[in-house]
């Protein structure tokens, strides 16, 4: 029961969750802001997996972690269509050269 | 230290260490090798966990599409080869100072919370105190099955006094047909519209 530890893989979720905030905040780089989305997705999936496996959360953690998954691909999917329109539309895909909404 | 805590030493440094390195790499196809190593890595951690089949669906789902997924999108919006976007040093530092104070806040609150008597106050309130059974050492390897039933509406884990997840698996199936359709929409090829016609 005590082999890993709940604090660990909580202190794990919280670095994948920082270094997606990180990611998607200081990337200029379209595709690199979608990775810092899925890492941040990730450390809230482990965190469910933990707390799936250390308290009595059970197969609810479990069922939470496979939705967030499988909403995790679709966003990627259109996220992409999105960038690949960017791309065709500006030749870039630099975020920050898509400012012509700027008020 | 048993052979579990090995694993989990080295697959956490190898996730830590994809992470950072997604963060710091600047050259975008390295950042998705980076994601590779640590997506794998955290459904190696899943499976110490005793969620085989959620780290099975992260490989496959994760390793396996989303990040070709990523990958193609890479390929398919670069103009040169080694495409690399800097952002400025004085940007670089600002947000490593930010994200230090962020994941000392987040330490800190892990680490002052006292979970086991958290979890005997909530099974005092709630009068329900059922053992994680299926998910620890004694019959790990289980969830499969479990997991399948309740996306069907049962809950024999619980003995049917929790509901199952009937309602949010068809939301998600047709949700997943309309992204379908609206990435097929969105990322056509438009036809170009002439002046005169």
């Amino acid at each position: 029961m005590d082999a890993i530890g709940l604090n660990n893989v909580l202190a794990i979720g919280a670095v994948l969750f920082v270094c997606g905030v990180i990611c998607m905040t200081t990337k200029r780089n379209g595709i690199g802001v979608l990775m810092g989305v899925e890492l941040v997705l990730n450390g809230a999936n482990l965190n469910f997996v933990a707390f799936a496996r250390y308290s009595s959360m059970g197969l609810d953690g479990h069922v939470i972690s496979l939705f967030v998954i499988v909403l995790a691909a679709a966003e990627a999917a259109v996220a992409l269509a999105i960038a690949l329109n960017f791309y065709n539309n500006h030749l870039t895909i630099d975020v920050d050269r898509g400012d012509e909404l700027r008020g | 230290m048993t052979i579990d805590q090995y694993l989990f030493a080295l697959f956490a440094l190898l996730t830590c260490g994809g992470a950072i390195s997604v963060v710091i790499c600047q050259n975008v196809v390295r950042m998705a090798f980076s994601l590779i190593i640590s997506l794998a890595s955290i459904s190696a951690l899943f499976f110490l966990l005793s969620a085989d089949f959620v780290g099975a669906t992260q490989l496959m789902v994760y390793v396996g599409g989303t990040i070709v997924l990523l990958i193609f999108g890479v390929m398919l919006t670069s103009s040169s080869a080694l495409l690399q976007i800097r952002t400025s040093p004085a940007e670089g530092f600002l947000a490593a100072g930010i994200g230090v104070l962020f994941l000392s806040v987040f330490s800190f609150t892990v680490w002052s919370v006292d979970w086991d008597r958290n979890q005997a106050k909530l099974a005092g309130v709630t009068a329900v105190d059922v053992p994680p059974q299926g998910y620890n050492e004694a019959s790990s390897g289980n969830t499969v099955r479990p997991l399948a039933m309740s996306f069907v509406g049962l809950r024999p884990d619980k003995a049917g006094k929790a509901p199952g997840y009937l309602l949010p698996f068809e939301i998600v199936s047709v949700h997943l047909l309309v992204v379908l359709i609206g990435a097929a929409y969105l990322a056509r090829t438009k036809r170009r519209v002439s002046a005169e016609s």
